[in-house]
C-alpha cells in the first residue's frame, strides 16, 4: 500500500522558470526567493517518492478553450514539455506512470469523482516550474515518474474550494490504496494572490496570503469553506489557482508537520509561495 | 442562479461563459501564434489572418492595433492575449502598465515594492 510522504505547495509564475533557466537566480531580484526555496530543496533531495502527482493548471498550452475540463488525469507513459511560443523550457520531459494514473481514475470514478482523461498532453510552465522548484537540477530525468492532475482555474466558473478540498480527500484513499508504489509525493501549485489584467492589475494581498499559509497546515476546513468569489475578491483573478493547493492538502493527513515555507513579493506580477509538509500520522484527512 | 451572478468587482476580469463566447475566434487566433509557422503567416497579413478565423470587425481593429484593453473588453482571456503580446516581445509587466495607467517602468517599480495592495 502507498503512503503520502510529503506534500509541496508552491507557484508556478513562468519568470520563475525563466529566472534559473538564464541563470539569473543570483541576481539581486531573483536571490531572496531562491534562497527561499533552500531549505525545501535540501529537504526533498533526500526524500525521493517513488512517484508524485502533480495539481495543476494548463494556460493556453496543452488545451484551448474548445474543451476545458474541469478536473482532469494524464495517463500516458510521457508528457512533452509545450513550447508555449517562445521555444520549450530547457528542461526534461516527464515521465508518467500510466499503473498508476488508471488505479487513480477508477478509484476517483468510484468515489463520484468524473475526471476527464489525457491519453496526450503536453505541460506548460503551470506543470514544469514547480516541478523546477522542487529539482533545480533535473540533468536527464526528473527525480521520478509524475501523474498529472489538471484543474480549470481560468475559466469561470471554476471548482469551488470545497470539491478540490474533498477531491485531495478522494485522492489520498486511492493513493492509499494502491499496490504499486510504497512512497508518493503530491504537490500543488499556483497562486498566491495577482491578478494579470484590468485596473486591478498588480494586486497583491499579503496579509490573505500569510493567513492562507497558516490555515493550509492547521485549518485547510477554513479555506475549503471561501468561495470562488471570495478567492477573486481577497487574492485576485489569478489568485484563484491557490484552490490547487487545497487538493494537495486534502490527499494528506488531517495533521501534518510544517518542514519550511517562504514569501516573497514579487515574482513578475505575483506574490510567490512554498509550503512544504511532511505527514505526521498514518491516518488520511476525512 | 444564472451567469449573471458572476461577482462584479470593479477592475477584474471574469472570464465567464458570454465573455468566453463574445471572444471564442479571437482567442483561437492568439492560441494559434503558439507556432511559429503560423506566427510568421500571421505577421505577413494581419488581416487577413483575422478574417480567416473570423474575428468581428471591432475585434480585429483591436488585434491590428494592439489595443489590448480592448481585446480584453472584447472577450479576449488574459492568458490568451499574452501570446500576441510574447509575439510581439511585450511582458506581462507591460500588459499591467497598459491596463492600470502605468509605464512598464513604474509597473515594475509599484511590484518590486510589494505589489498593488490598495485596490
Amino acid at each position: 500500500m502507498s503512503e503520502v510522504i510529503w506534500g509541496l505547495a508552491t507557484s508556478h509564475v513562468p519568470s520563475i522558470g525563466a529566472a534559473m533557466d538564464r541563470g539569473m537566480t543570483a541576481e539581486p531580484v531573483w536571490a531572496p526567493l531562491f534562497e527561499g526555496y533552500r531549505p525545501a530543496r535540501e529537504w526533498l533531495a533526500e526524500r525521493t517518492p517513488d512517484v508524485a502527482i502533480l495539481v495543476y493548471n494548463d494556460h493556453a498550452n496543452g488545451v484551448d478553450l474548445d474543451i476545458v475540463p474541469t478536473f482532469a488525469i494524464g495517463t500516458a507513459e510521457r508528457y512533452q514539455v509545450a513550447d508555449e511560443g517562445f521555444g520549450r523550457r530547457p528542461v526534461p520531459d516527464v515521465v508518467g506512470d500510466p499503473d498508476f494514473s488508471f488505479h487513480l481514475l477508477h478509484q476517483l470514478m468510484d468515489d463520484g469523482f468524473d475526471l476527464t482523461v489525457f491519453s496526450e498532453l503536453d505541460v506548460d510552465h503551470g506543470f514544469t516550474v514547480p516541478l523546477s522548484v522542487w529539482t533545480p537540477e533535473p540533468r536527464d530525468a526528473w527525480p521520478c515518474p509524475v501523474v498529472p492532475i489538471m484543474v480549470n482555474v481560468i475559466r469561470y466558473p471554476q471548482p469551488t474550494a470545497a470539491r478540490c478540498y474533498a477531491l485531495g480527500q478522494a485522492l489520498g484513499r486511492a493513493i492509499a490504496g494502491y499496490g504499486g508504489a510504497r512512497t508518493v509525493g503530491i504537490l500543488g501549485t499556483g497562486g498566491m494572490s495577482h491578478q494579470l489584467a484590468g485596473q486591478r492589475a498588480g494586486f497583491i494581498n499579503p496579509s490573505f496570503d500569510h493567513m492562507f499559509l497558516e490555515a493550509i497546515e492547521k485549518d485547510p476546513e477554513k479555506l475549503a469553506a471561501l468561495s470562488r468569489e471570495d478567492y477573486i475578491r481577497q487574492a485576485g483573478s489569478e489568485g484563484i489557482e491557490l484552490i490547487m493547493w487545497l487538493v494537495m492538502r486534502g490527499a494528506m493527513n488531517a495533521e501534518v508537520r510544517k518542514v519550511h515555507s517562504a514569501y516573497h513579493v514579487p515574482a513578475s506580477n505575483t506574490a510567490a509561495g512554498l509550503a512544504l509538509f511532511e505527514n505526521t500520522t498514518t491516518r488520511p484527512a476525512r | 442562479m444564472t451567469s449573471q451572478s458572476r461577482p462584479d468587482l470593479p477592475g477584474t476580469y471574469v472570464f465567464d461563459g458570454p465573455t468566453s463566447r463574445r471572444g471564442h475566434h479571437m482567442n483561437k487566433l492568439f492560441m494559434s501564434l503558439r507556432k511559429e509557422d503560423a506566427r510568421a503567416e500571421f505577421l505577413a497579413d494581419q488581416a487577413g489572418y483575422c478574417r480567416r478565423f473570423g474575428l468581428s470587425e471591432e475585434q480585429t481593429t483591436a488585434v491590428l492595433g494592439r489595443d489590448w484593453q480592448a481585446m480584453l473588453d472584447l472577450g479576449g482571456s488574459i492568458f490568451y492575449i499574452y501570446k500576441l503580446a510574447l509575439m510581439d516581445g511585450l511582458s506581462m509587466q507591460y500588459l499591467g502598465g497598459v491596463f492600470t495607467g502605468m509605464s512598464e517602468a513604474d509597473f515594475k517599480a509599484e511590484m518590486l515594492a510589494g505589489g498593488r495592495t490598495d485596490v
